[in-house]
């Protein structure tokens, strides 16, 4: 899909994987907590959600208090972060966090992480099945227990993993990306064959820190996940890449701060853009990229 | 969604979105830097203890290692009502490359901030005398908790007299420096143990709330001094944040209950829900 295209069908009738959305911008998984942000910020914030979907943090099917600090770096232009997906587990979350989350008045994206296939099995069902749920994303970003493989590295785990967990539930399905395989999209090609609706990209690059004052690494979970404008120029390669080889839309991610960002994702071939690692500078920078591209969407169209 | 349980917190909301705010001053107390700036659509009365997320809004970026990027976390030390909006004051010293902008900021230029943010200082339980402790830079979130309860009882430490200028923002405080130079040359925690000591404590132990920042180990010796003696404290604790309202859990700390996020459950924490302050 061009951007003219996506541009041309936000204001009425845009969709995602046939999921009526009031725009392009969502939010990258696990840079927006919307339950804590309506701690800091009261109702307000649902009168002025920066997003037109939003994402919610990985949830893993047992509960998980994260990695040790220090968990975060500046880097130029970035962030690494190790925070190791803490969560509160399958039943927490359907018990504590969706009822919140469906208080938001954008549909709910679900983002899920498994040591196993069958943990991901457990969480489809166990959440897709839930009405309030309109889209789930597989975090693949995870060692399988069972082969020792990150599941989205390698094209074969993606399209193993997806073929089983495609008839698990009606909703639509998007596979999040890790930009540390060999071939992102070998992997997006797998995701499309055994049945994936949409594919996500990039999550955070691995990184890593060393202080300065011991010689060791700073990370209390030793390496991490580079995010934030530093990696833009990666992952538009990627989803540019990605965009050629599959027809399923792709949700374009990876340092977006501005309308001018995100046209950029789209120009590479994304269908919707996430806003992360911007989303701690500014938590309405969702709205305001949204804001900014409509924008630029007014403009002349480039050649 | 949870109003209940925290509608009692010490927390004035947050408008949900960074905005800009013009410096109005930048002043040198000392060691220190004294900003002021015009906050014309934020709350106009912070909670003592919350803080704001602030960063330049030109220019952040290219220091040091190319950095700053993230905003940087900072008490408020006041905030007065201005002509139009608050007028918000931070207390900060320039230590890398995010406090050395915030420190070149001149009048007329704009802060970009997100804030109030964070729980602050509870009120004193019933029938005790709150008691201030405050070290270093740690002093900024006590300077409004000062002004709010009416001239407590405060206790200050520097590391030198240049650092010491800034008891000036309190009223006849108690000082201690490192090298003796303003004050007694002590830490302030062995004033703070005199202090507790001298006390005529009654048989319940609560004379006495101890309100405290400063850094760890200066905070991890009130928490044990208190504790000792059976005395409430409320720490204020800091730690590396990259978005302040709950987004990234990287500010958490280590409690009796597991890790919390300190920009959402703190910065100020009841001392008795940890096992030790943090390093």
């Amino acid at each position: 899909m061009s951007w003219q295209l996506a541009a041309g069908g936000w204001q009425s009738g845009f969709e995602l994987c046939g999921v009526p959305l009031r725009g392009p911008v969502l939010n990258g998984s696990g840079t927006f907590d919307a339950i804590a942000a309506r701690r800091a910020f009261g109702d307000a914030l649902l009168e002025q959600f920066p997003f037109d979907a939003f994402v919610s943090k990985t949830i893993t099917v047992e509960p998980r208090d994260g990695n040790p600090p220090p968990r975060l770096w500046e880097t130029p232009a970035g962030m690494i972060n190790s925070i190791g997906l803490p969560n509160r587990g399958l039943e927490g979350f359907l018990a504590h966090d969706l009822p919140q989350l469906v208080e938001l008045p954008v549909p709910l994206v679900v983002s899920v992480m498994g040591f196993s296939v069958d943990e991901l099995a457990r969480l489809l069902s166990g959440v897709g099945e839930r009405a309030e749920v309109a889209m789930m994303e597989l975090n693949f970003s995870c060692p399988n227990v069972e082969t020792g493989l990150v599941m989205g590295a390698e094209p074969e785990e993606t399209e193993a993993a997806v073929d089983r967990l495609r008839p698990l539930t009606e909703k639509p399905l998007i596979v999040k990306l890790t930009p540390n395989a060999v071939d992102p999209a070998g992997v997006a090609e797998a995701a499309e064959r055994a049945g994936a609706d949409a594919v996500s990209l990039v999550n955070t690059l691995k990184g890593m820190a060393f202080d300065p004052r011991t010689g060791r690494a700073w990370l209390g979970g030793v390496t991490g996940g580079l995010s934030g404008p530093a990696i833009r120029a990666v992952a538009l390669e990627q989803v540019h890449a990605v965009a050629e080889r599959v027809r399923i839309p792709v949700i374009g991610m990876g340092g977006i701060a501005s309308g001018h960002d995100a046209r950029e994702f789209l120009d590479a071939g994304a269908a919707c853009v996430a806003v992360g690692t911007e989303n701690f500078r500014d938590p309405a920078a969702g709205r305001r990229v949204a804001f900014e591209l409509a924008e630029l969407q007014a403009l002349p169209v480039r050649d | 969604m949870t109003q209940a349980a925290t509608a009692a917190e010490p927390r004035t909301l947050a408008p949900p979105g960074r905005r800009l705010a013009r410096v109005t001053a930048n002043d040198a107390l000392g060691a220190y830097r004294l900003i002021s700036a015009h906050d014309r659509e934020g709350p106009l009365e912070p909670r003592p203890g919350q803080f704001y997320m602030l960063a330049a809004a030109e220019r952040w970026g290219g220091g040091a290692d190319e950095r700053p990027y993230l905003p940087r976390a900072f008490s408020y030390a006041r905030a007065r009502r201005a002509d139009r909006g608050a007028l918000l004051e931070f207390l900060l010293e320039a230590v890398g490359p995010g406090t050395e902008r915030l420190g070149s900021l001149d009048p007329g230029d704009e802060l970009a901030l997100v804030g109030p943010l964070g729980v602050g200082f509870r009120q004193p339980e019933v029938g005790t005398r709150p008691l201030l402790v405050g070290g270093g830079i740690g002093t900024a979130p006590l300077v409004c908790l000062a002004d709010e309860l009416g001239a407590p009882r405060v206790l200050l430490g520097f590391r030198s007299g240049a650092h010491a200028e800034a008891a000036r923002l309190f009223e006849r405080p108690s000082l201690t420096t490192d090298d003796g130079s303003v004050g007694r040359r002590a830490l302030v925690t062995e004033l703070l143990a005199e202090t507790l000591q001298d006390e005529d404590l009654p048989a319940e132990g609560l004379a006495t709330t101890v309100y405290a920042c400063g850094p760890p180990p200066m905070l991890e010796a009130v928490r044990t001094i208190c504790a000792e003696r059976g005395v409430p404290a409320q720490l204020a604790l800091e730690s590396g944040m990259a978005c302040g309202f709950g987004a990234c859990f990287g500010c958490v700390v280590a409690t009796r209950d597991g890790y919390v996020r300190l920009c959402l459950d703190g910065p100020v924490l009841e001392a008795d829900r940890l096992q030790a302050v943090p390093e």
